[in-house]
């Protein structure tokens, strides 16, 4: 019997204006990449609320991704900025709960960044596949623990 | 013949107490135990807080002295950044401390301990309140309490934005000061407390000292254990709250040890046992022998009676002469008699108000240097105030950046934690006898550790009063025969 | 005939005490509250037996507050028999409604707890390296202790909760006008936090120092500056909590001079208080470059012991990792 091989689950928000329309021309020139990414499109990766990303890794994500204009190209000026900076803080806190910083990654991906987009699938993928499921709402979390 | 006897729960500890008593086969007492039931862990959830939070986070350790947790936070902090306090600040902070002190105790005696006494500890227990007490002595009394107990915490939460929690500690000094206006009318107050206060030692001089019958419960030897005392004193081994070395005296009153703050743990050990989530605080250099009493035994005792045994005198006059009268009375020191505790609460509720009226007179006060900002590294520091239970210790180890990397906490009320079983286990071999157990047992456990007022005594079992205990005895095959309630 | 008068019971968990102490505080007001209804069970001042608890019939007590939060196996088993006993359960004080300050011991589990307690503080003295057991004998008895549980729970997480009174300790106001709700029977819609809907920052005194866009160049710890008495604290680099945490306290802490730390919770759109401080605060530093951004973020510390100070367990995480706590 074969011993099923961990798959990792991933979430990816991915911004309308640039990483999302570069995860569907991926998608249009058929490159493959990994399928374990579950894709919600955001109008910003300003807009990803960190309460979206716990409650991700609550509900069972093994990794998740914010995607998002590079710098200075935002459809609304700043938001990646603030992306980027929440991203920092939320990886220091999310290191305190115990969550390697690995399983939250922040990406830029343009429009035009098909290719990208799937290399950073695949990496991303391959890297949460070496590090193991997270499980973080496994063990000790509801009452009667 | 009976067995075990469970007096479940008692509450004057954090949540919850209950205690076993197990009789031999003549039915006298063999044992007594009180177990607590409770952990929080605060020594190691504090691992990784910024130092300087801990005077925010520790006084959730106790919601009815939580200023003795932030004062002793602060003092650790100071230690740990290796800075003082500004003059001003440290005028401040005394005040603040003072003024908790004279609240928190006098407090005490009209909503708990007091109760006992003015209407009686035969008195049934719906009378054995504030409100039996108002009942007692007038209403007008009744709102003269009230009125003491908000104004004088109206001084706390001026300055340290909450009564329950404060905030306003830091390294190096403290956040708010007081200016002229507030200083001219906290003065008023603290002259009204230093009133309330001999008015609170004229009512037991009149309900206790006056009444023979009390006067031979508080000298009989039901309540009396022979212990070390443990005490801070300033430079002139007069009582001190806020800042000074700790005094341990032997049960004859001969100095046994002197010691700064930062040597405590050469003198200061907890013991461990299975049946109780508190530890033992001892004396390391005598050593633990159990529970036992006397010079050979490391058990000590902290909190008022303990540091009026362990000075030589109070720091102001009128405390001073209450102080004389006391030990005159009692036969000289050090005095044993744990119902005493009851009297020293009230005598150092009157220095803590003649020192609140000392440092509002003090044009000082409204200075407005009240902060030094740290420059040094911080490492480790310990802090050690008295806390109206006792002596409280908060000791700190922080990386470079502050961040606490160990903490040690040694509570109050726990330095009297070995003596209260002590004292129980006493008071249960002196009234349960040949397996005869009545009424009078329950009024007996309580008066045996009231007087120690454990941490949740004060203020926040203001009504009907009155420990709740039931107590449940069992025969020999374990099946509940008789159910003593109060 | 008169209507009797309604039942009211108080309970306390993992608790400080600092909530009683809250009802004493009412001074005067608690001789109109008492008159006005019927104690039936305070453990700490009235006679109680569990038993005298389970003799009720169901639902008789109008309504209890409970305070504290759930961390031990007694805490739970009262918590559920107050429920059946109950037709109001009203969550007391920051701790029930999400975790309290002791829920900080959710960075932690019992293992590592009992191990510092009972072993690693440096004055503890313990050779035979005891610790409580739920079991022990002693002179040829059974004693028995509730068991410690690894996680800290709010109240909710355990019963269903009617009602929320917030802070550490709630202001008397907000105790009074709850007080006054149940007596009237003017309660809200159940679920309600007893408390306006608003921010802290909506009410404070320093709110009208903010600049037109706050922009924080450096964090200062509290200790690190003189502290302005009369500037938000956010304008002076100060982490303050008040954006994202309810107001209705009376900004006590900022009237102390010092900034808030969150204890009432947040504002009824958010799940996760210290998730939506973060927002805020990484939103609001002056750094873009990717290397200031680091700089800026890395000065800050322990951000989950700090946005988190009161609501670990209440979080949608609720404790860190148990495979990774050592």
């Amino acid at each position: 019997m074969k011993v099923k091989q961990f798959e990792p689950r991933l979430v990816g928000f991915l911004c309308n204006w640039c990483s999302y329309t570069g995860a569907d021309l991926a998608g249009t020139a058929r490159m493959s990449y990994a399928p374990n990414i579950r894709i919600i499109r955001v109008m910003c990766s300003g807009r990803v609320d960190p309460q979206f990303v716990l409650k991700a890794f609550h509900e069972g994500a093994d990794g998740v991704l914010i995607s998002g204009c590079h710098p200075g190209d935002c459809h609304y000026q700043e938001g990646n900025h603030k992306a980027l900076r929440r991203h920092r803080l939320l990886s220091r806190v999310l290191g305190q709960f115990g969550i390697e910083k690995e399983r939250f990654r922040l990406e830029w991906v343009s429009a035009s960044e098909g290719v990208k987009f799937q290399q950073v699938c695949n990496d991303f993928a391959g890297k949460i596949r070496a590090l193991g499921p997270l499980n973080f709402a496994g063990n000790g979390v509801a009452p009667h623990d | 013949m009976t067995r075990k006897i469970t007096i479940d729960p008692i509450t004057r500890l954090e949540g919850h107490g209950k205690i076993e008593i197990f009789l031999n086969d003549e039915g006298n007492v063999e044992r007594a135990i009180l177990q607590v039931p409770e952990l929080r862990g605060f020594e190691q959830f504090a691992v990784g807080r910024p130092v300087e939070e801990m005077p925010r986070i520790t006084p959730r350790i106790c919601g009815v002295c939580p200023t003795a947790h932030h004062m002793a936070a602060t003092k650790a902090a100071d230690a740990v950044f290796h800075v003082e306090p500004t003059a001003t600040a440290r005028k401040i902070r005394e005040l603040i401390y003072n003024s908790f002190f004279m609240e928190d105790h006098t407090l005490h005696f009209f909503f708990l301990g007091g109760p006992d006494f003015v209407v009686g500890p035969q008195a049934p227990a719906a009378e054995r309140n504030i409100l039996g007490v108002i009942g007692k002595v007038g209403l007008e009394i009744g709102g003269k309490v009230i009125h003491i107990r908000e104004s004088v915490r109206e001084i706390m939460s001026y300055l340290c934005g909450k009564a329950i929690h404060p905030v306003s500690g830091l390294p190096g000094g403290v956040a708010k000061g007081l200016d002229e206006e507030h200083r001219v009318r906290f003065l008023e107050t603290a002259k009204e407390a230093v009133e309330f206060a001999e008015f609170a030692l004229q009512i037991f001089d009149d309900v206790v000292l006056k009444n023979k019958a009390y006067v031979d419960v508080v000298v009989g030897d039901a309540y009396k254990i022979k212990t070390y005392y443990m005490g801070m004193v300033n430079a002139k081994n007069q009582v001190e709250f806020y800042d000074g070395d700790l005094r341990v005296v032997d049960p004859d009153g001969k100095e046994f040890a002197k010691f700064k703050p930062s040597d405590y743990l050469d003198h200061i050990a907890e013991h461990v046992e299975t049946w109780t989530y508190v530890k033992f605080p001892f004396l390391k250099k005598v050593g633990w022998k159990g529970f036992v009493e006397g010079n050979d035994s490391g058990v000590y005792r902290v909190a008022p009676l303990a540091r009026l045994n362990a000075a030589e005198s109070m720091q102001t006059p009128r405390a001073q002469k209450h102080y004389d009268r006391m030990y005159t009375t009692l036969g000289g020191k050090p005095v044993h008699n744990t119902l005493a505790f009851h009297w020293a609460r009230l005598i150092e509720a009157l220095q803590a108000a003649e020192r609140m009226v000392e440092l509002l007179e003090d044009a000082g006060i409204t200075g407005t240097d009240l902060r030094n900002i740290p420059t040094q590294t911080p490492t480790e520091g310990v802090g050690i105030v008295e806390a109206p239970r006792g002596v409280l210790i908060h000791h700190y180890k922080t990386d470079e950046k502050g961040l606490i990397t160990a903490a040690n906490l040694i509570v109050a009320t726990i330095g009297n934690a070995a003596a209260i079983n002590m004292s129980i286990e006493k008071a249960a071999k002196a009234f349960i006898k040949g397996g005869e157990i009545s009424e009078g047992l329950l009024n007996m456990a309580e008066i045996a550790f009231r007087p120690y007022d454990p941490c949740h005594g004060c203020g926040t079992h203001a009504w009907p009063g009155g420990i709740p205990l039931t107590m449940n005895i069992y025969n020999r095959s374990g099946i509940l025969i008789r159910q003593l309630r109060r | 005939m008169t209507n009797p008068k309604p039942k009211v019971a108080f309970y306390w968990c993992s608790s400080c005490g600092g909530c009683e102490e809250s009802i004493v505080d009412l001074g005067a007001d608690i001789l109109k509250v008492v008159a006005a209804v019927d104690i039936v069970f305070w453990p700490v001042a009235l006679d109680f037996k569990k038993k005298d608890v389970e003799a009720m019939p169901d639902k008789s007590i109008a309504v209890t507050f409970i305070n504290g939060g759930i961390r031990m196996s007694e805490q739970e088993e009262m918590a559920h028999l107050l429920r059946r006993k109950s037709q109001i359960i009203i969550a007391h004080g920051a701790c029930a409604h999400l975790g309290g300050i002791p829920g900080l011991a959710n960075f932690w589990n019992k293992e590592t707890i009992f191990r510092t307690v009972y072993g690693t503080t440096v004055s503890t003295d313990n050779p035979k390296g005891l610790s409580p057991q739920t079991k022990s004998i002693e002179g040829g008895y059974e004693l028995t202790l509730p068991e410690f549980w690894d996680t800290v729970h709010p109240l909710d997480r355990v019963i269903d909760v009617d009602y929320y009174l917030p802070g550490c300790a709630p202001h008397r106001d907000l105790i009074m006008s709850a007080v006054m709700a149940i007596l009237e029977g003017k309660l809200p819609p159940k679920g309600s936090v007893l408390a306006p809907n608003k921010s802290c920052c909506d009410n404070c005194d320093r709110n009208e120092t903010k600049p037109e866009k706050l922009s924080i160049k450096e964090v200062k710890r509290p200790y690190e500056v003189l502290l302005d008495p009369k500037t938000c604290f956010l304008a002076q680099g100060v982490i303050c909590m008040g954006p994202a945490t309810r107001g209705g306290c009376g900004e006590r802490c900022i009237e102390g001079n010092m900034p808030c730390r969150g204890c009432m919770g947040p504002t009824d759109q958010v799940y996760d208080q210290g998730a939506k401080f973060l927002s805020l605060f990484a939103s609001i530093l002056d750094a873009t470059e990717e290397k200031d951004v680091e700089r800026i973020v890395d000065s800050i510390v322990d951000p989950a012991g700090t946005f988190y100070r009161f609501s670990l367990p209440s979080s949608i995480l609720t404790r860190k990792k148990m495979e990774a706590v050592k």
